[in-house]
């Protein structure tokens, strides 16, 4: 089993290969039904998360809401 | 809302983007000390509508985690901001992601141009606003008390227009009622101010100026007891808004008696 590297949210993380989306927000501890996810600028849909695969390199960005005005 | 005396004022609903709010006050969620003060304050305010951030999530969980965790989706209706964006392309990025959180098309649409004054960037703001209209959005835009920048958001489509009462978090009250009464006079759409409201006359002087409702946050964030002003807020509101509908006398500059002039002893 080989490793990747990529980028989450501005930070370089590692990560077992292959890995989908929802391998890397398990491995993170996140639910998924609380966060919302874009890959290289372009946003994963929920039910996408389970078959998008990623590859090393790849950007990511997870949010959420936070307070604001 | 109803006045129950003998003659009752009716008001009908707040109607944005083909929902109907009874409130005319709606809050942001940013700058609590705690979130318990926070859900206090939001409730105590009367507000549906509440404001949210979108933000990355802190993958070493030392800081609090979403809103959501605190704030009941279910209770309210949540108006995600395009806050701390820059430019037109950043704020779309932010609003389709807001958007894919799954809750409801609108948006409130930020595009700032100065750090110092947080005031729009009017280009980006149009820009940004046309292009979310024809992706399918509701876009609420923060503009500043232009009439002109006010009108260009309505033909690109904006559901509602906010001009501020003064800058983002200042404090400063109504500066310009003349600006925002021009903007409400001229425009279909509803005009909610946005920014600027300090203390509860600000939020009723704004309110008389016939504006459909107020959306503030440090206003309340800010009070030494928030959940207390966030009360005076809601009175405030609904008392600006039906002084506005009751029509305020004429003002003169020379005085009128009260009691009548005739009838005094000889």
């Amino acid at each position: 089993m080989s490793e990747m590297e990529i980028m989450v949210n501005g930070e370089p993380r590692r990560l077992p290969a292959p890995a989908t989306v929802s391998d890397l927000l398990q491995h993170l501890g996140l639910d998924p039904r609380g966060v919302v996810v874009e890959l290289n600028r372009k946003i994963i849909r929920r039910p996408q998360l389970g078959e998008t695969v990623l590859s090393d390199g790849d950007a990511v960005e997870l949010v959420h809401f936070v307070g604001g005005g | 809302m109803t006045i129950t005396h003998a003659e009752p004022i009716t008001d009908s609903p707040l109607s944005i983007g083909g929902r109907s709010f009874r409130s005319r006050l709606m809050v942001g969620t940013g700058k609590y000390r705690n979130n318990d003060e926070m859900v206090r304050a939001i409730e105590a305010s009367g507000a549906e509508i509440v404001t949210v951030a979108v933000r990355r999530v802190d993958l070493d969980r030392t800081r609090d985690e979403g809103i959501l965790y605190h704030l009941n989706p279910n209770q309210y209706f949540l108006l995600a901001n395009t806050a701390g964006c820059y430019s037109a392309d950043e704020a779309v990025r932010y609003a389709r992601l807001a958007r894919e959180a799954g809750f409801n098309e609108f948006i409130k649409l930020e595009v700032i141009g100065d750090r110092e004054t947080l005031l729009p960037d009017t280009q980006g703001l149009i820009a940004a606003a046309s292009e979310l209209v024809a992706e399918g959005f509701e876009v609420l835009a923060y503009t500043n008390d232009d009439l002109i920048t006010a009108l260009r958001l309505e033909d690109a489509g904006c559901a509602a227009v906010m001009p501020l009462a003064s800058p983002i978090g200042s404090g400063l009250g109504l500066l310009n009622p003349y600006g925002i009464r021009t903007i409400k006079r001229r425009l279909s759409v509803p005009v909610i101010v946005d920014a600027g409201v300090g203390t509860a006359s600000d939020a009723c002087l704004t309110m008389e100026q016939g504006v459909d409702g107020i959306l503030m946050n440090t206003a309340l964030a800010e009070a030494r007891d928030p959940v207390s002003m966030a009360c005076a807020m809601r009175l405030a509101v609904e008392a600006g808004r039906f002084a506005f509908l009751a029509g305020r006398m004429p003002r003169r500059e020379v005085a009128m008696p009260s009691s009548p002039a005739s009838g005094m002893l000889e």
